[in-house]
């Protein structure tokens, strides 16, 4: 007799079972459960309290978040979000930080919608023309008015010092991985030399270095931006992480990949880049993320030379008079953490996007 | 380059290897002959993978001469860049790309290195498909198929690049057994047009029926070479004799 293939039951959701044993499955997991509830109604009902239902928000100064049991003190933020956005970039010329960042949105859009065309072109673009715009466009110059990078700050400078860091990082990195590979002495001692010299100081001494000692041993006359030092110095620095973090993927592709395209009569040069680079990059996506959202996170450091990034002016107007009340403090933190937050989730929602992807032109 | 006139396909002289302080290859002397097929076998570690990696450069040598198609295999880059376009290698392993689909496995060689234009290169990629009768996977890719069309893809990427002289590399031993008939067919095939092939396995029938010559190394050495009929029905070593008492039953 010939069998059919069965359809497969259905399975129903019913709550009461679904309770029972994912929940409930014994008295420990039932206490378990009981207990992690409390903790979490602990945990959220005064947060919601004092960031929604309690807080204040209408005002222009301290008095009115001084209230008996006032929650967060929104006018804080509200009042000062040129300030938080765009630093002292002068106000008239704030239309240009809107453009670059309006211009690298669309990009990453372009680059994420799948009915999109010419994909390729507009990736190219984005590495090669957009740094260009976005420096025209930012310091000045071309018949716009120059802003000095010393007035920039808040989430632009934090914008600035990640893209930029994220942009040179992975090209650098990439090289310094095939370098560390390389059949040469030189090249591969070399980029050993430059990896292990970058990962064993702290970016703090780094930026130290960059703003305050270069300076002294730079010859007479020759004066770099400060800024500039602090981007060449993050990218540096995290060229070394993205260098190991390539070479962790170059490592997983398999030693035949590169035999066959040997034996095809592909240059080093065309092997790696048509065949062992878009394996070993694949691989490696994960890890490479969590190296942008490190990269984006330590962007706070630059405000330890100076710098007032998207947290460190939100830190110095905590000590402002006119705003000092007991909430100040909580509330630009609790700012600053969520839009860290929604930039670092949403580059780790963009990887496993990338991802998916990726394996899904494969099928494997 | 290459000189179409060589009068051997490949010329190994006095050849030694060295892994560290083991020696693998030990002063190989070694003539295939246009048109040749010739098939090396021997236990494992014997060294003949070791022997014909050495051909297209996959392997350095420490000692001796190789010379493929009239060009001897140099540190010149640009002699052993002509070499490896005249020579076509099929791994155990397929080793296809599988980022790649397969009509891109055998177009991006071409395209590469031989600069041929897109349109030609995928003519031709498809004739070789139909060769080794798998043209309708031609827009899968490797991970899809089985690994006899995934081997078949390995001898069809390697043709693209017309070579004059293919290296198999034990084609069939990562096969299940249902398919290796089907690479060893495609082998077959090849070779009634006329391709030198030197091919490590351990296929005795395909040996038998194809070879011109048989090669049985071991330790590094040849141990016997001789035409099929000769090797199988007459061994005249004591260790081809007890190589094959093992492997024909």
């Amino acid at each position: 007799m010939a069998m059919f293939p069965e359809a497969r039951p259905v399975e129903r959701f019913r709550p009461l079972e679904w309770l029972r044993e994912n929940l409930f499955s014994s008295p420990l997991n039932g206490a378990l459960t009981i207990v992690a509830l409390v903790i979490i109604y602990w945990l959220v009902v005064p947060t919601v309290q004092w960031a929604i239902v309690n807080a204040v928000w209408t005002g222009g100064s301290r008095e009115a978040c001084l209230g008996e049991g006032a929650g967060a003190c929104w006018p804080f933020i509200t009042n000062r979000i040129g300030l938080i956005l765009y630093g002292f970039y002068d106000d008239g010329e704030r239309w240009r930080p809107i453009l670059t960042f309006a211009l690298l949105v669309a990009g990453i859009l372009w680059l994420t919608l799948p009915r999109l065309p010419r994909k390729m072109l507009v990736a190219v673009l984005m590495v090669t023309i957009y740094p260009v715009v976005a420096y025209c466009l930012l310091t000045g110059g071309l018949g716009l008015g120059v802003v000095p990078t010393s007035r920039w700050g808040g989430l632009l400078l934090t914008m600035v010092v990640a893209v930029t860091g994220i942009l040179l990082s992975l090209p650098l990195g990439i090289l310094l991985a095939l370098g560390r590979r390389s059949d040469l002495p030189v090249v591969r001692i070399a980029s050993v030399i430059f990896i292990e010299f970058w990962r064993g100081v702290p970016l703090v001494t780094v930026l130290f270095m960059a703003s305050y000692m270069l300076p002294l041993f730079a010859p007479q006359g020759v004066t770099v931006d400060k800024l500039l030092r602090a981007l060449i110095a993050v990218a540096l620095f995290n060229s070394a992480y993205m260098a190991e973090v390539v070479r962790g993927g170059l490592q997983a592709v398999a030693k035949g990949q590169q035999e066959a395209a040997t034996a095809l009569g592909l240059g080093y040069w065309q092997s790696n880049t048509l065949i062992i680079l878009p394996q070993a990059l694949r691989l490696a996506i994960p890890n490479i993320v969590s190296t942008f959202i490190g990269i984006f996170k330590d962007t706070t450091l630059v405000s330890i030379i100076g710098f007032f990034d998207l947290l460190g002016i939100i830190q110095s107007g905590t000590s402002d008079s006119h705003w000092a009340s007991p909430s100040t403090a909580f509330t630009g933190y609790l700012f600053a953490a969520a839009v860290f937050w929604v930039f670092c989730f949403s580059m780790s929602r963009y990887s496993r996007h990338m991802e998916r992807v990726l394996n899904a032109g494969e099928r494997r | 380059m290459s000189a179409p006139e060589a009068k051997h396909a490949v010329e190994i002289v006095g050849l030694s290897k060295w892994f560290k302080d083991f020696q693998v290859l030990k002063s190989i002397d070694l003539t295939v002959a246009q048109g040749e097929r010739l098939v090396i076998c021997g236990p494992s570690g014997s060294g003949k993978s070791t022997l014909i990696r050495c051909i297209n450069g996959l392997e350095t040598h420490e000692k001796g001469r190789v010379i493929v198609q009239g060009v001897e295999l140099t540190d010149d880059i640009a002699q052993v860049e002509a070499i490896r376009r005249d020579v076509g290698m099929v791994f155990q392993q397929f080793n296809l790309f599988p980022h790649l689909t397969v009509l891109e496995n055998c177009t991006l060689a071409p395209m590469w290195v031989k600069r041929v234009p897109r349109g030609e290169a995928e003519r031709t990629a498809m004739e070789f498909l139909e060769r080794v009768h798998i043209p309708e996977q031609a827009n899968k890719y490797p991970g899809q198929l089985s690994g006899g069309q995934q081997q078949r893809v390995a001898i069809a990427r390697a043709l693209c690049m017309s070579p004059r002289i293919m290296l198999f590399d034990e084609p069939t031993s990562a096969l299940d057994p249902e398919m290796i008939k089907e690479v060893l067919e495609t082998m077959v095939e090849l070779a009634e047009t006329g391709m030198t092939m030197l091919c490590v396995t351990h296929e005795m029938g395909f040996a038998r029926t194809v070879a011109n010559r048989v090669a049985f190394m071991d330790h590094g050495e040849i141990v016997e070479i001789a035409p099929p009929q000769e090797f199988f029905n007459n061994p005249k070593n004591e260790r081809t004799k007890e190589f094959l008492g093992q492997i024909l039953h």
